[in-house]
């Protein structure tokens, strides 16, 4: 310590050093946020000329063929997030309130701790895991594969954002309607989660968000088809694997197909974005929009 | 019990039902990630049978003779992901500092800047492969890799031609990526310092560096090692940013320059183009090699992240 309070030329030594390390702080900052800068002006940029209103509504091109559209990509898409999030958010909300309302149990300690490393789970193992317990029976990549495999990805989202949204729930509300006589499942019912569902919705736009943007388990259990979907159980296209489809194929308009999808993707995201924005300020939850 | 009947009866019937039904759903949770480890380990049994020990060591990934081995992918895995922790740590460690210390007082336009890079982590990962194809990879060919080439040329890590496809694009790429978990699990670690550690650190007359590097960080050391560990898990489990950038080569790499493959783009990419079980078990097995990896890995950094912060808040 004594060093430190040495005066003279160490001191202003120390101070130059301060102030370098201020400035790699600060250049760490402007490093990180180029790319964020630069992805989002490229996908602007060279997705706006594959953007029309058929672009909504055609399917992709052939190889060197104009831009076409990606509506089987849009359809598929909205099909499986869609049953995703049917399947995940009764799950996730259930186990959010088990989170939130017995934290002290062992199963919540356990099932809280498992959410968590879910979350972070590489999704090409669960796109594997449905591969082995939807695709392999059914002998065929489908919507419904893809649709449990975003399910599992969206669940430990909206658990975790139930819990931390009814946790803050005021404990004066919750006693003040037990003391009223009303039994507590009412109470979680009619107080906590009306008082929380500001809250329940930011989550499930959260998951379906991250559900939306997800490419890798859809690989390898929805596949791609050049048309919208039909059925539940046949190959599926999305808008994701559009953008890996096209983007790695090499013909320069699928290239900008790529991009155009890119962009309605990243479009879509800032809607969600805004949505929970919205959410969030219309009642104070404290769940923070962290996508 | 001579509890009064009535109301509170049927109020604990209600209550058991309620617990029941979202106890379910935890418990289906806590399944879920068991049936994951059953199913991977049952699936991949014709592979762990057939190879034993030789399928994380062997380099030899040929359907023809049905040798399927994953060493050049598993050391792509690692090589890329170290990439990716030594260029995003310093970088997301900065940004944390940034938010919360030197940032303290013009808090606005800090709130402003962490939620534009928590924003990097929105964009799903499949654009930032395109545009790590289109735009990073030639820049990397043209412009970086010749410098690092000449630069730190001496033999082994930056030989070859440079092609802008190969594993240090693909690290790159991946800090990137990471860098978002670092900065804000960082960030909410470096706030839950109390004020007296600083405070005490000024009254001895330390610069604002000195206060961070020598108060600050030694404090938070743990907390930023798990936050280091949750983003060595990311880049684990990245998989398709990495498949376009990495080119997909599943032989041994030679360097950093070289095409390569990770444990994720492997399956990816070798995933439909051949449907016999052996190789399909193999594909499930790189899977389960996955599954452990990452358990192992989140395990660690949420205990770590878990007794510096004693929340759980979660952070997609």
């Amino acid at each position: 310590m004594t060093s430190i309070l040495v005066s003279g030329r160490r001191r202003s030594w120390r101070r130059i050093f301060d102030r370098i390390m201020k400035a790699l702080i600060l250049l760490s900052v402007v490093i990180a946020v180029i790319p964020l800068f630069l992805v989002v002006a490229d996908v602007v940029v060279q997705g706006l000329p594959a953007i029309s209103w058929s672009f909504l509504t055609e399917n992709p091109p052939s190889p060197l063929a104009g831009y076409g559209g990606i509506l089987n990509g849009i359809e598929g898409s909205l099909l499986m997030v869609g049953m995703g999030t049917l399947i995940a958010v009764p799950l996730g909300v259930g186990a959010g309130i088990y989170f939130s309302e017995w934290p002290e149990s062992r199963l919540s300690f356990l099932s809280s701790f498992m959410n968590d490393v879910l979350a972070e789970f590489p999704t090409i193992v669960i796109g594997l895991f449905v591969y082995a317990v939807v695709v392999a029976p059914t002998r065929t990549f489908s919507a419904v594969a893809g649709a449990v495999a975003l399910a599992i990805i969206m669940l430990p989202i909206i658990a975790r954002t139930t819990e931390e949204s009814l946790k803050i729930v005021p404990i004066t509300l919750r006693e003040a309607s037990m003391a009223l006589g009303i039994p507590r499942w009412k109470t979680i019912f009619r107080v906590v989660i009306s008082t929380g569902k500001s809250g329940l919705a930011t989550g499930i736009l959260l998951g379906i968000a991250r559900a939306t943007g997800e490419t890798a388990p859809l690989v390898v259990t929805a596949g791609y088809l050049n048309f919208p979907p039909t059925a539940l159980f046949q190959q599926t296209a999305s808008v994701p694997y559009i953008i890996y489809n096209f983007g790695t194929a090499g013909y320069p308009n699928w290239t900008t197909v790529a991009w155009g999808a890119a962009l309605v993707l990243v479009a879509f995201m800032l809607i969600l974005n805004l949505s929970v924005k919205f959410f969030i300020g219309r009642k104070s939850t404290g769940v923070r929009a962290e996508i | 019990m001579t509890a009064p009947k009535g109301n509170r009866r049927s109020g604990s019937k209600g209550d058991l039902v309620l617990k029941a039904v979202v106890g379910a759903a935890a418990i289906g949770i806590v399944a879920l990630l068991i049936g994951l480890g059953i199913e991977l380990t049952s699936g991949s049994w014709l592979s762990i049978k057939t190879f034993g020990l030789g399928f994380i060591t062997g380099s030899t990934w040929n359907s023809v003779s049905d040798t399927y081995e994953v060493f050049p992918a598993l050391l792509g895995t690692l090589t890329a992901s170290a990439i990716a922790l030594i260029l995003g740590l310093p970088i997301g460690l900065g940004i944390a500092i940034f938010l919360s210390e030197r940032a303290r007082g013009i808090r606005a336009g800090a709130t402003a800047l962490g939620s534009l890079v928590e924003l990097l982590a929105a964009v799903p990962s499949v654009i930032y492969g395109l545009w790590g194809l289109i735009v990073l990879a030639p820049f990397m060919r043209v412009y970086i890799e010749p410098t690092l080439k000449t630069l730190l040329g001496f033999p082994g890590l930056f030989s070859g031609t440079p092609i802008g496809t190969d594993l240090f694009t693909g690290g790159v790429i991946l800090a990137i990526m990471i860098i978002p978990t670092i900065s804000a699990v960082s960030r909410d670690i470096l706030n839950a310092v109390p004020n007296s550690q600083r405070e005490a650190m000024y009254s001895l007359g330390a610069t604002d560096w000195e206060v961070v590097r020598k108060a600050v960080l030694p404090y938070a050391r743990s907390g930023i090692f798990g936050a280091t560990i949750l983003g060595l898990g990311r880049a684990v489990g990245e998989t398709m940013a990495v498949t376009f950038v990495i080119g997909n080569n599943i032989n041994l790499p030679k360097s950093l320059l070289s095409p390569g493959a990770t444990l994720t783009t492997l399956i990816v990419n070798q995933f439909g183009n051949t449907f016999d079980p052996l190789s399909e078990a193999a594909l499930v097995e790189v899977g389960l090699v996955l599954f452990l990896l990452a358990l192992a890995i989140n395990s660690l950094a949420r205990v770590l992240v878990w007794r510096m912060t004693r929340s759980t808040r979660f952070r997609v």
